[in-house]
């Protein structure tokens, strides 16, 4: 199980809270969606799930255990946009062996062409590169995933086809799921549940950037 | 982009980029054999040979004592790139450990990096220069200590801003969750984007290094007056342009242009072989 408890977060002192008091539970195998409009935290959340961030107040137990400060972290993000995800002067080879030997069946799964692996990122497009950072995130050490917008950029197509390899995985793996999305369409279709959190607070304060 | 000038358009990129960098090798090759191949013959005066201008024989004249301006010009370049060199070699080294230190080793030491740099940047490059070569007492190392303590805030700013950009980056992030300890994205990471910024760095600062340590000993802040430093010769050919020897002036000065120009047509190349974006173009 995957637990967020009474999570608050803010990033200085200045600003209003991003959320305050989230709890969020996933339990293994079970696909949980997370829609909401953009700016509201979905992704900030998400970065604290993962151990990105540290929240200000909560905390975060994957299994019953804190996340590990170092080592392998058995909660794994996929970005929103893969080219940033990526070391743009690694190959795509070099960027999948990050996370160890890659599974061959899976990379067959997913369409991944051995061609793939000798090119830079640049040389790659983005749905391309979304299913190479797939595959990096789906260690055999990895429990849980979160997904976010991980589809936005591809269009139909690939999009219904990697997240039906990603279903599969996920339920012979038995991972968690955390899909972030404002496609409530995707989210209807996918999940077992949504956490509406982000998606009913209407009058949340939008986040106030001050420029120097 | 100055390689489609002079290439042929139906080599690729990768060729054209590869062939200026080794012409640029080769003429730093032959100036350095041809020096040495010399010997002290620019030193020997003939005085029943004095004045010529430029001929077949002596491409490049002879000056008021009867000294072959050709083997002068050479031994100087040689000089004027050796004091270069290690005058670059060192104000990168120390903007690599400046730059690594700020944006490493926490706030207080970025301030006071970022506010030297600053502080150097500010102050007027030639004064600067003469009066820490001054202070070091001339010669060689003056000139070595001054180019190499006013050359180094730029390239710090970009190795700073760089390893800044790089530590907050989503892949490097990434690579801690995905459990690699901070040696390895030291070595994986972050030498792989601060090797080639540095040696790119390095190549276009030996430019500047040449051309301040010619201008420092043009000024007479620099070399000795007797050993044939570039700087020295167009200091001498001075007093006698007005005499017509035009030449005396004209060969250093235009390999010493050539030899700055070379420098940077290696530096932008070099970049541009080290970069993924333009390696395969």
């Amino acid at each position: 199980m995957l637990e967020a408890n009474m999570l608050s977060f803010r990033y200085n002192r200045q600003q209003q809270w991003l959320f305050q008091n989230l709890d969020l539970r996933i339990a293994p195998g079970e696909i949980v969606g997370l829609p909401g409009p953009s700016g509201r935290g979905k992704s900030t959340l998400a970065k604290i799930l993962a151990g990105y961030l540290t929240a200000v107040h909560g905390s975060v137990l994957a299994d019953g255990r804190p996340l590990p400060r170092s080592g392998y972290c058995p909660v794994q993000l996929l970005f929103q946009h893969p080219e940033l995800a990526v070391n743009p002067r690694w190959k795509a080879g070099d960027i999948l062996a990050e996370a160890g030997q890659p599974d061959a069946a899976l990379l067959q799964d997913l369409g991944i062409e051995p061609a793939w692996l000798t090119r830079y990122p640049h040389e790659l497009s983005g749905g391309e590169l979304q299913r190479i950072c797939l595959v990096r995130a789906l260690t055999a050490h990895t429990r849980y995933l979160l997904c976010d917008e991980m589809t936005s950029m591809l269009d139909p197509l690939s999009q219904a086809h990697i997240w039906q390899r990603v279903l599969d995985i996920a339920e012979k793996r038995k991972l968690g799921l955390l899909v972030i999305s404002h496609d409530k369409a995707l989210l209807d279709k996918l999940c077992h549940r949504t956490n509406h959190y982000f998606a009913t607070i209407a009058d949340f304060p939008l986040l106030t950037i001050r420029f120097p | 982009m100055t390689t489609r000038l002079f290439f042929p358009s139906q080599w690729d990129r990768r060729t054209r980029t590869l062939a200026a960098i080794s012409i640029c090798l080769v003429f730093f090759a032959v100036i350095f054999i041809a020096a040495w191949l010399y010997g002290d013959q620019g030193q020997v005066t003939e005085l029943d040979l004095r004045k010529l201008p430029p001929s077949w024989e002596r491409p490049f004249g002879t000056d008021w004592l009867g000294r072959d301006m050709l083997a002068r010009t050479l031994k100087g370049i040689r000089i004027s790139l050796g004091v270069g060199l290690t005058a670059a070699t060192c104000s990168a080294c120390i903007a690599l450990l400046l730059g690594l230190g700020a944006a490493l080793l926490g706030r207080t030491v970025d301030r006071l990096v970022t506010w030297l740099a600053d502080a150097a940047l500010a102050t007027p490059h030639l004064v600067l220069l003469i009066l820490i070569s001054f202070a070091c007492g001339g010669g060689a190392r003056g000139v070595i200590i001054a180019v190499a303590a006013s050359h180094w805030p730029a390239l710090t700013r970009i190795i700073r801003a760089e390893v800044l950009q790089l530590r907050s980056a989503d892949y490097v992030k990434l690579a801690r969750q995905l459990g690699k300890g901070p040696y390895w994205i030291a070595r994986r990471h972050l030498l792989p984007h601060v090797a080639p910024q540095f040696l790119v760095g390095l190549l276009l600062l030996f430019p500047h290094a040449i051309l301040h340590s010619a201008g420092l000993t043009f000024l007479g802040f620099g070399m000795p007056p007797h050993t044939p430093a570039i700087g020295v010769l167009l200091a001498e050919s001075m007093r006698y342009l007005s005499m017509g020897l035009w030449w005396l002036a004209v060969a250093p000065g235009l390999i010493l242009i050539v030899s700055v120009l070379a420098f940077d047509v290696l530096g932008n190349n070099v970049r541009a072989l080290l970069d993924p974006k333009t390696l395969r173009e």
